[in-house]
């Protein structure tokens, strides 16, 4: 595949994420957009920067029963119950499509336990197209009491390096933010050997229906999305950037250019639109376009002189 | 597959009864390749709240005036807002999405609406209504809770030259009762197709008596949904054969048997 070169007009979007060369920032966000070709009606896909596809298990999994998403303000909560074709099918039903579309492909991986992890990296290596692994660290650890390996530092790094060990390509870990303090998991994540970490996935939340005083989800408790939880994202995003020398992927409601070049400031590298892309499918292609505006309005010589730019005190 | 993100502009608003809503737009895009069953994702409000889109199904298209309509009933405060939607506003509507009705013989067709489920079937009929030889129309039955609500939508049916058998909660119309009665009341041969939509209590019902009686049958089923094309996966419907489908991208039409009706 040709990389896309660029054009005397325009502007210098490139960004890297370590050994990943990107050619603007902007990637979409695992599970809300599909395996990709369910936008291909409505978003140029060789325009973004990466796809990142819905998480991949190692076997199947069927999913929560409904209802599984409930909206709430300026926001959604959803408990899909990691839904997935599991690894196999994806490798050999999806991947086709998606290494001929011509941008780098960020496989999403979740499991029950580190050994889980191991093996879905090891089915993923030297597959074709596959650019990076994110590793969804938000996942209960079956073996250890159903505790999230994303809110022990411990087990993070361990799933980091077990991923790591079995890959050559760059390990983009997905940090939680139910922690109470993102910057140790991060940091155990990056002595762990990850090449980049993405935050924030979901904050865990719940919705009551008072007149059938019934959860609102079938799963009682759900991952908040959306742009209520942009403020919360961006802040972890600066802590994190404080502490970590790898590059950082922002994700948080993301749903303008202005929303990601914020994250960009506060020290990322890069970003993902999420559920974003649920109300404008086409909301990925418009932050490219947004950035691209700005950097060019702005004069800047690149869009990197945004990373980390943000003037404190 | 042709599907569209479009600013569309509202051109038409009527009240047809309370709360019931018909909304008109010129859509050319989208009303020249929807087919009955199919849905239409409508923004409501441009801010961030309500966030999400709502799903309707097409009532009717004009494909000649590039028109489409949806019907719907003020439920909650996306239904409120796009009510007061005006005349002369752009909106953006996603569609045509999800698989609609499979179209079978119009003289072995039963179409069966409850309630706003009323609302794809009149697309149905007018298709089935073009393709049937002179005389041979389907069959159709539709209910409400009363004679306000379901008198208005009947016309539009009786304008296709199709014969409405009505059912009302109230008994201000029809038979005083079911849908269901009046579908069992008929005897439909085992070649017939019944084709519905509309609560879900009254598909199970629909579903149960047509397995019954060894007659096919697809639904149109309702679910809440974040993106309607298949990547959230939020909207998902409990099989018979056990796991998931989703009703945006697998549906929102079934064949009435690969569901699970027992939850």
């Amino acid at each position: 595949m040709e990389p896309v070169k660029m054009k005397k007009d325009e502007v210098d979007l490139r960004v890297t994420i370590g050994s990943l060369e990107l050619q603007n920032p902007v990637m979409t966000a695992s599970g809300t957009f599909g395996y990709a070709r369910e936008f291909e009606d409505f978003v140029d896909l060789r325009r973004l920067g990466a796809v990142v596809v819905k998480g991949i298990s190692l076997a199947p999994r069927a999913g929560n029963p409904p209802p599984r998403i409930v909206e709430t303000a300026c926001g959604m909560l959803n408990a899909i119950g990691l839904e997935n074709v599991g690894v196999d099918r994806f490798i050999s039903d999806k991947m086709p499509y998606l290494s001929a579309l011509g941008v780098p492909v960020i496989v999403n991986i979740l499991g029950d336990s580190v050994d889980e992890y191991q093996q879905i990296a090891e089915r993923l290596a030297g597959v074709q197209g596959v650019a990076a692994i994110e590793v969804n660290i938000s996942c209960p650890n079956v073996k250890m009491g159903g505790v999230a390996f994303g809110t022990d530092p411990k087990m993070a790094a361990a799933v980091t390096t077990a991923v790591k060990q079995n890959c050559q390509v760059p390990v983009i870990v997905k940090l939680s933010p139910n922690v109470t303090d993102v910057t140790v998991v991060a940091k155990a994540v990056q002595e762990a050997g990850a090449d980049a970490v993405s935050l924030i996935n979901t904050l865990i939340g719940m919705a009551i229906n008072l007149g059938s005083r019934r959860p609102r989800l079938a799963n009682i408790i759900g991952g908040l999305s959306g742009p209520a939880i942009k403020p919360v994202a961006l802040r972890m995003v600066y802590q994190v950037a404080q502490v970590v020398t790898i590059p950082i992927v922002g994700i948080g409601g993301i749903t303008t250019a202005e929303d990601a070049m914020e994250f960009m400031l506060a020290g990322a590298s890069a970003v993902q639109v999420g559920t974003a892309n649920f109300v404008n499918p086409k909301a990925s292609e418009d932050v490219v376009d947004g950035i691209a505006a700005y950097v060019r309005e702005q004069q800047l010589d690149s869009v990197r002189d945004l990373i980390g730019a943000l003037r404190v005190g | 597959m042709s599907q569209f993100q479009k600013k569309v502009e509202l051109v038409r608003s009527e009240v047809i009864a309370r709360d019931v809503v018909r909304l008109t737009f010129n859509a050319p895009e989208i009303a020249t390749v929807a087919l009955p069953g199919q849905f239409v994702m409508i923004q409501i409000g441009s801010g961030q709240d309500p966030l999400l889109r709502r799903p309707f199904s097409i009532h009717q298209t004009a494909s000649s005036e590039g028109t489409l309509q949806i019907l719907f009933k003020v439920v909650g405060r996306g239904t409120e807002l796009l009510a007061h939607a005006k005349v002369g506003e752009q909106l953006s509507l996603l569609g045509p999405l999800g698989k609609g009705f499979v179209l079978g013989e119009p003289g072995k067709a039963c179409l069966v609406g409850g309630g706003m489920g009323i609302a794809p079937m009149l697309f149905l009929a007018s298709r089935f209504q073009q393709q049937s030889k002179k005389g041979v129309v389907p069959k159709v039955i539709l209910g409400a809770r009363n004679s306000e609500e379901l008198l208005p939508l009947i016309g539009d049916f009786e304008a296709l030259g199709l014969e409405v058998l009505a059912a009302t909660d109230d008994g201000s119309l029809g038979h005083h009762g079911l849908v269901t009665d009046v579908l069992k009341s008929i005897n439909l041969g085992p070649d017939f197709t019944v084709y519905s939509c509309g609560p879900r209590p009254m598909l199970a019902a629909i579903h149960h008596l047509c397995l019954k009686e060894n007659i096919r049958c697809q639904v149109s089923v309702e679910s809440l949904m974040a993106c309607g094309m298949g990547a959230c996966l939020g909207c998902a419907v409990p099989l018979k054969a056990g796991g998931y489908a989703h009703a945006c991208s697998d549906g929102p039409v079934f064949e009435a048997g690969e569901l699970l009706w027992s939850l």
